[in-house]
């Protein structure tokens, strides 16, 4: 096992899932490189081959606007995630990008103080190593479930 | 939560008035499963794009009933209730699948893509022993069977022979503008289920309500995609309960009713990095760029630019409701196309730019109902009447809607 691989790759995550759940959403489009790709899907339509997303960016501009129609236009109430990420396997693919796939969980804190575990699955994530940070070229985010309580706004 | 027999009288008022216990009480969740949908109504069960295969089945529910949804092996598609004769467990525990038979997995009574009960294990028991008296008839408990339409690749089912065609029950102005979207042969790109923590009825009035749109769903107004003063218009059909509004968008807008009027949904000045997902195209050709329609109890169709979906509204118990959506293109489409349709898939869905909230404004009527049966809502924009109207400043299709609930219960 590449350990530093590993290791930078956990760190990558692990900031990408803080950045998230202290809501610093203006940070999230700047894990991914300017053409990145990201989606969020059912294990049931990833397993059918169905290509539907919740969620579907394919640029860093549109991850950009996700964040501002949750700051400026979209209505919901007043929530926190909380991520686990866990399990992450890491393998690199050639010199510039490694492949990483994870566990994740996550706890959504409503004002009310209702806690749920709102969502689990996996990070199925294709990682650019050669700029100085790492960054996500893709990443797909598959729900164990096929269904979501109320909405699902803030990102996973 | 249940509110006194007394009070249970609809207002006065008639359809301009919709009392908050209906969102509420158990005894009235029990009479529309029994009234509603094993009742007269057509239950919207799927796409039949979803069971392409003869042998094919999918399962699913009408109400809280759960069915079987299968295409036999003459092609032709059926749906009977997934309950064993014998025992009542689910005969089909799988979401979807292709099969010759099923068989319920207690006892293995087995059962036809009709559902028609063709073995039952042991019946004669074994070497002369054990086994059914010879005058017992099984069959006769054997699961209800539907009656079926296939209308435009929609499937409906209902337990009811006297209920008009679906082209009759939905009335001729919502089936056009079922037959605009269903044009050709559909590709399901995919779907997920959004579980609204509010009555059934709650989302049913959400998605009839045009009033609401522009004045909700910021995003859509903020890029003048849906403001009122827009070109457009609402339909009522069959006996109220069906409904299509349209947008016809104008890309040079000079309105400014909104302005005018200080809405919080006109606060502007922010725009998209990457607009591009918003460029649609006139697939149909009738410059109509949101059509929003439904049909009585659970069934909406939707046009958003190029995202086309139908969702199923499944009730769940009183405070509880399943919006299941399936998002599809055309079967002709191109790459370019699918990649448009997927893209502006972000519109619509629990994590849609112009559909999110929905999900939680049900819930706050729900909430904010929850010490006030004996109140009810005011719902008299457009009037207090039925009837299709040019502006979408209107309740009508909500209105529309409490019209062919009550005739169905008897309220």
């Amino acid at each position: 096992m590449d350990v530093e691989l590993q290791v930078t790759v956990e760190n990558l995550l692990s900031r990408y899932v803080h950045a998230i759940d202290d809501d610093r959403l203006e940070d999230w489009p700047g894990f991914f490189v300017d053409k990145g790709r990201y989606r969020i899907t059912t294990a049931e339509n990833y397993e059918r081959g169905l290509p539907l997303s919740l969620i579907y960016a394919d640029s860093r501009a549109m991850l950009a606007d996700r964040v501002s129609a949750l700051r400026h236009a979209n209505i919901y109430e007043a929530q926190r995630y909380r991520h686990t990420v866990s399990s992450t396997l890491v393998e690199r693919i050639d010199g510039n990008t490694a492949r990483a796939t994870s566990n994740f969980q996550v706890v959504r804190i409503m004002h009310s103080g209702d806690s749920i575990l709102f969502a689990g699955g996996r990070y199925l994530d294709r990682i650019r190593l050669d700029a100085k940070d790492l960054r996500f070229e893709e990443k797909i985010v598959v729900l164990d479930s096929c269904s979501v309580d109320t909405l699902l706004a803030i990102p996973l | 939560m249940s509110a006194g027999p007394a009070s249970r009288a609809w207002p006065s008022e008639g359809l301009a008035r919709v009392p908050y216990w209906i969102y509420q009480d158990e005894d009235v969740y029990r009479r529309e499963q029994e009234r509603i949908y094993r009742g007269d109504a057509w239950n919207f069960l799927g796409l039949e794009a979803e069971l392409p295969e003869k042998g094919d089945f999918k399962t699913t529910f009408v109400g809280e009933m759960p069915v079987v949804v299968t295409r036999d092996e003459s092609g032709a598609i059926r749906c009977f209730e997934n309950r064993c004769a014998h025992r009542g467990a689910l005969l089909c525990l799988a979401d979807r699948g292709n099969a010759k038979e099923i068989a319920c997995v207690y006892h293995n009574w087995t059962y036809d893509l009709r559902g028609d009960l063709t073995a039952v294990a042991f019946r004669r028991g074994i070497q002369g022993k054990g086994g059914m008296p010879l005058d017992a008839d099984p069959e006769g408990q054997a699961p209800r069977k539907f009656r079926v339409e296939v209308f435009c690749g929609l499937i409906f089912a209902t337990l009811s022979g006297k209920t008009p065609v679906v082209e009759r029950y939905v009335g001729p102005d919502v089936a056009a503008r079922i037959r605009r979207v269903m044009k050709e042969p559909i590709k399901i790109l995919g779907g997920y289920t959004q579980v609204l923590q509010s009555n059934w009825k709650l989302y049913f009035e959400n998605v009839k309500d045009t009033y609401h749109a522009s004045l909700l769903h910021l995003f859509f107004s903020t890029f003048r995609l849906n403001r009122l003063e827009q070109k457009g218009g609402v339909v009522v059909g069959g006996e109220g309960g069906s409904h299509a509004s349209f947008t016809m968008m104008k890309s040079d807008l000079s309105g400014d009713e909104y302005e005018k009027a200080g809405m919080r949904s006109a606060s502007g000045g922010y725009a998209l990095q990457a607009p591009q997902m918003l460029e649609s195209v006139d697939e149909i050709g009738d410059g109509v760029t949101l059509q929003i329609l439904t049909v009585f109890p659970g069934f909406v169709l939707q046009q958003i630019m190029n995202s086309l979906a139908v969702r199923q509204v499944l009730p769940k118990g009183v405070g509880r409701t399943e919006l299941v959506w399936t998002c599809f293109g055309y079967a002709s489409d191109d790459a370019t196309m699918t990649e448009l349709r997927l893209k502006q898939a972000n519109l619509v869905g629990p994590a849609g730019y112009i559909s999110l909230e929905d999900g939680a404004a049900t819930g706050f009527v729900q909430r904010g109902t929850a010490g006030a049966s004996e109140r009810a809502s005011f719902v008299e924009m457009g009037g207090r009447t039925v009837e299709s109207n040019e502006s979408r400043v209107t309740e009508t299709s909500v209105r529309g809607l409490w019209q062919q609930y009550r005739r169905h219960m008897d309220l």
